[in-house]
């Protein structure tokens, strides 16, 4: 089913979502991939604040390309999720609502996503012109000297993707694909 | 007769060539892409077959790069045992091509200089560079930037001899599965079969470099790339890993003779942003 949603994504918006539903996000979200997901644990580990407002927090996780002259970003897909599996369920207990990625969780991360009514989308891998077409604006919140892994902060326009884990745990890396499975 | 090659001219083509791998993919892709919409059996597959053939053309209409990760660039160089470079060392003019066309190009700087300490290079260097020396006075270059999703999804297997066939067909088969959506499918599969660990490695790597409407030229090698593609489009990972009869577009498999004792096997993974572009200098 397709769906329009707005951010923020608070649990009311969660509970609505189904595994396979086509959803399309209007509003802000944050950009982190793994050396800010490092950071971002390490500095919760020192007793420190996060720099970024976490509660009902969207985070992609993604790594753009150099923006040309008079564009908001360059490519903008997103990268495997499962590389910040270590970090997520932390960030989730803190209040982080969505995840948009693509590839398998972890158990830890599926648990951590019902316990916190959140949710795990997949945005479709090896898009990322396609995508930065629906982002408006971007700006650095922190970690520059990350380069491509700086966390940002972005505005986007009915940005697509797929629910992959709802709120009760569904995943449809699992159910999808055993629909298609001729092999045994 | 030795022909002379300034290393500078090595410098300009490997810039165009990182430029022209990440903003257009090449004719034999671009067909299996499109193909590729024809035949998915899953609606939301087909959806985002689609969505990906809108992103090779917005890619080259506007130059945009097709995936962010605009990779590592793996640079195979095919030098002509005639040939004598001349100007700066070849490595070094290799990896200012890289530098230039990277930085110029807008393309992601995605290496960093040590594998444990992390600090990003900012200029995309160092390449990862295979050379060979061939019979005559020309310099083949090929371009093939790789991105991570799927290398980390890759494999070698150190079979035994009496695994034969079956048991190379289920290394493919188990490194795909648990590849799945995170390799970002419709992928394709290069898989290295013989020599040694390193030999077996560098044999897939190629293999992901031939065209993907190109067969072995050995029959059985052929037969076998066949059967796998067909297996492993039964396994109903699909588009983007969310269902569907497109799991991979081929199966190009390259073979060298090995030891009485080993059959390595190497499956290099790559994602449907198969990027190779090939010169000849």
């Amino acid at each position: 089913m397709d769906k329009y949603i707005k951010t923020p994504i608070t649990e009311e918006v969660t509970k609505d979502l189904k595994s396979g539903d086509y959803v399309y996000i209007t509003g802000t979200i944050y950009v982190a991939r793994d050396a800010a997901h490092k950071r971002m644990i390490e500095a919760l580990d020192k007793g420190e604040g996060l720099p970024i407002d976490i509660k009902d927090a969207t985070i992609y996780y993604m790594g753009p390309s150099p923006a040309r002259e008079g564009r908001p970003i360059g490519s903008a897909g997103p990268t495997t999720a499962t590389r910040m599996d270590k970090y997520a369920p932390t960030l989730l207990d803190l209040g982080e609502k969505a995840m948009i990625g693509k590839g398998k969780r972890s158990k830890e991360v599926m648990d951590a996503i019902v316990r916190n009514k959140a949710v795990y989308f997949a945005a479709v891998g090896g898009a990322g012109a396609l995508l930065s077409k629906c982002v408006e604006k971007s700006e650095i919140v922190c970690y520059e000297d990350l380069g491509a892994e700086a966390i940002l902060k972005m505005e986007v326009k009915d940005f697509p993707v797929i629910v992959v884990v709802d709120c009760d745990g569904n995943n449809l890396y699992e159910t999808a694909i055993k629909e298609y499975c001729e092999l045994t | 007769m030795i022909r002379t090659i300034q290393t500078d001219v090595i410098t300009e083509n490997i810039k165009e060539m990182c430029i022209e791998a990440n903003h257009f993919l090449s004719g034999d892709m671009d067909l299996a892409m499109k193909q590729a919409v024809e035949t998915e059996k899953s609606e939301l597959g087909r959806k985002i077959l689609n969505q990906l053939q809108d992103n090779l053309k917005i890619a080259a209409d506007e130059m945009i790069p097709i995936c962010q990760d605009t990779g590592m660039a793996v640079i195979f160089l095919e030098v002509g045992q005639d040939v004598h470079f001349e100007g700066m060392s070849i490595e070094d003019a290799v990896n200012e091509g890289v530098r230039q066309g990277y930085v110029e190009g807008f393309l992601r700087k995605s290496v960093v200089g040590d594998p444990i300490i992390r600090e990003n290079t900012k200029d995309n260097t160092p390449a990862v560079i295979h050379y060979s020396i061939v019979p005559g006075d020309k310099v083949k270059i090929t371009m093939a930037p790789k991105g991570f999703g799927s290398e980390n999804m890759s494999r070698v297997f150190m079979l035994k001899p009496a695994d034969g066939i079956e048991g190379v067909k289920n290394a493919i088969l188990t490194a795909v599965k648990d590849a799945g959506p995170n390799a970002c499918p419709p992928m394709v599969v290069g898989v290295g079969v013989g020599g040694t660990f390193e030999k077996c490695a560098l044999l897939a790597k190629k293999a992901l470099t031939r065209p993907v409407n190109e067969h072995s030229d050995i029959p059985y090698v052929k037969d076998l790339e066949i059967e796998m593609l067909e297996k492993i489009n039964k396994l109903g990972i699909g588009p983007g890993g969310l269902g569907g009869s497109t799991t991979a577009l081929a199966v190009n498999i390259n073979t060298y003779p090995t030891h009485i004792a080993g059959l390595p096997v190497a499956i290099n993974i790559c994602c449907h942003v198969n990027r190779h572009v090939v010169r000849e200098v």
